[in-house]
């Protein structure tokens, strides 16, 4: 089964996107790629080891060569093997951040994020290195560095030398709990701060969640799905597929105000409604980004009585997924004016409020998480 | 201290092996780089080759030398009657023999340190828009600089010790072709320079620990630049 949607259709804007049609072959693995990356944002490319995530971001890097195919840029083409046009890296303009951090040993980290640098580069040191926190490091050689400061490194390094995308091929394996947070923080601010297209290779869900806009799911060398993470967050035929990720609804809401006595803060959704939240430290009129676990929804037909539940959302039954005799639960997905939220819900409990698509119903959120990011204009 | 000729001797040693080693170095360390990084036909020949010094009587080097180099050598005569070079009896040719004879050694030297450069580092350097001349000078052979200077010193002191090619094809004029090695033979050729030879033995001696020496004290420096050191 393919739920591959026409990806183009969705990004009008496709100036500085990226189109790929590959095939590669490396011994029994076989990858067959068709795509067209949004020009901005964070896309992830997303599939169990194995699944040819690396090798398609090496093939875009040019450190490999596809057996047939294309990639474009833009309106460049970086590969054509049907013309015989082949980019080398050296002249593609692509920042990449490998695995390991591949800092040059023989440099001081002055050196290393100066390797790249090029014209308006110079400008922006001061920045990248102020942004990735690593002023104390420049004199410093590689080999003295903890991993999460050579990442850093490696990171503003790629950043420096100007490029017009950005891979990151799983830039926090082998860090700490701790550790990997930082720097996934540090590359949310990053995607948020720089205009630069990033594509960025993971098997995390909690790391794609937290940073990816758009999502390319890949499996044994084929792409089983692409588009907007929200949107494939909300599909009932991925659920399986995506299992690592833990089923939740991203919506997008406006900070209106904070009540500091009880320590929570007040949001508006697009269509009017509110939520009350543990506090947020975030301005008035600051769009975030809230995940909604499926298990954190409730449902009831009318308004209850006195309950806890601070946040009642007036929705309406959108489509109900498929059931099982096997299984207890039964997903839905409803309508909050232009958002989709999904519940999860016994099928008895289905059954016994007769629930079916069209019906309006209270859902009741018993709690929130945020996105670290700030709604930042990703790909949507 | 040193009579006149044993400074002439260590003199023009030193001449023709800094000179074998001037002229092979380029092309060692693209020898090397071939057989280190990269796959094509005849790479097992071309290896079998280079090494053929190491394991040929020195004397047959120096033949094959005469042969080709000689003025009548097909080399030769191009040398001679294009360039008016003439190698064979002369210090330069002198450093030709050396220089082959020690080739082996740089090649093997350089190779292994070529080898032991991460190519991840030089892919990285390239994805930062470095050229291919730029990874080479900036990332690969600063890396494998400890390979680099060993090689090197192991191939002057190759080329300082070289005997049979280089009389072979040189052969043993005071004052232009007799290195070191030579003058020690015509003086245990000589009766009762028993004395002088010794000396020049401990000159030899002298010279072959002090370059070993060098090498490893260059070695050590180049490999603590790329190791630990705390910032």
């Amino acid at each position: 089964m393919q739920y591959v949607i026409a990806a183009h259709d969705r990004h009008p804007d496709s100036r500085g996107a990226l189109a790929l049609d590959v095939e590669q072959r490396l011994g029994d693995f076989s990858l067959a790629a068709s795509l067209t990356l949004p020009a901005r944002g964070v896309t992830a490319l997303f599939g169990p080891s194995g699944s040819g995530k690396t090798s398609l971001l090496r093939l875009i890097a040019g450190l490999d060569t596809p057996r047939r195919g294309s990639i474009r840029l833009g309106g460049e083409v970086l590969v054509d093997t049907a013309r015989g046009i082949r980019v080398p890296p050296h002249r593609r303009h692509l920042g990449v951040v490998f695995q390991e951090a591949r800092l040059f040993p023989h440099y001081r980290v002055r050196g290393n994020l100066g390797y790249g640098m090029r014209g308006a580069g110079r400008a922006r040191f001061d920045a990248v290195v102020e942004l990735l926190g690593i002023g104390d490091l420049l004199e410093r050689f590689p080999a003295t560095l903890s991993g999460g400061e050579a990442r850093r490194v490696a990171i503003g390094r790629a950043l420096l030398s100007e490029p017009r995308l950005l891979l990151m091929d799983e830039p926090l394996t082998g860090l700490d709990g701790a550790r990997k947070q930082e720097l996934l923080d540090y590359i949310a601010r990053l995607a948020a701060d720089i205009d630069i297209p990033i594509v960025y290779v993971s098997h995390d869900p909690d790391e794609l969640t937290a940073i990816a806009d758009h999502l390319v799911l890949l499996e044994h060398g084929r792409v089983l799905a692409d588009g907007p993470l929200d949107d494939l967050l909300q599909r009932f035929a991925l659920t399986d597929r995506l299992g690592g990720f833990d089923a939740a609804s991203l919506v997008t809401a406006t900070v209106d105000g904070h009540e500091p006595h009880y320590a929570l803060t007040r949001l508006r959704l697009a269509d009017g409604q509110r939520l009350t939240l543990p506090a947020v430290d975030a301005a008035p009129g600051t769009r975030l980004r809230l995940r909604i676990p499926v298990r954190e929804v409730a449902l009831a037909l009318d308004v209850p009585g006195a309950t806890s539940y601070r946040n009642r959302l007036h929705a309406v039954v959108e489509e109900i997924g498929p059931t099982y005799p096997e299984r207890a639960a039964v997903e839905l997905r409803l309508r909050l004016g232009e958002q989709a939220l999904r519940a999860r819900l016994t099928r008895k409990s289905l059954d016994e409020l007769g629930l079916a698509p069209g019906m309006p119903v209270i859902a009741l959120v018993r709690s929130v998480s945020f996105d670290t990011r700030r709604e930042s204009g990703g790909a949507r | 201290m040193l009579t006149a000729a044993e400074t002439e001797a260590i003199l023009i040693s030193l001449r023709v092996a800094g000179s074998a080693v001037a002229w092979i170095l380029v092309p060692g360390i693209a020898l090397a780089w071939l057989m280190a990084r990269r796959e094509f036909r005849g790479k097992a020949l071309l290896d079998g080759l280079l090494h053929l010094p190491l394991v040929l009587p020195p004397v047959v080097v120096g033949y094959l030398l005469l042969l080709s180099l000689g003025r009548q050598g097909w080399l030769g005569r191009w040398l001679d009657e294009g360039f008016g070079v003439t190698l064979p009896f002369t210090w330069q040719g002198a450093a030709v023999a050396g220089g082959v004879m020690a080739l082996p050694l740089l090649v093997r030297a350089v190779r292994l340190s070529l080898e032991a450069v991460d190519v991840d580092l030089e892919a990285a350097a390239s994805t930062l828009g470095a050229s291919r001349l730029r990874v080479l000078f900036t990332i690969t052979l600063p890396l494998a600089l400890p390979g680099l200077l060993t090689g090197t010193v192991l191939a002057f002191a190759r080329a300082l010790s070289e005997f049979g090619a280089t009389i072979t094809f040189a052969a043993n004029i005071p004052g232009e072709t007799r290195t070191l090695p030579l003058a020690l033979y015509s003086l245990i050729q000589t009766p009762g320079a028993e004395a002088a030879a010794a000396r020049l033995c401990a000159i030899a001696v002298a010279i072959a620990m002090l370059s070993l020496m060098a090498s490893e004290w260059l070695a050590r420096r180049a490999r603590r630049r790329l190791r630990q050191r705390d910032g």
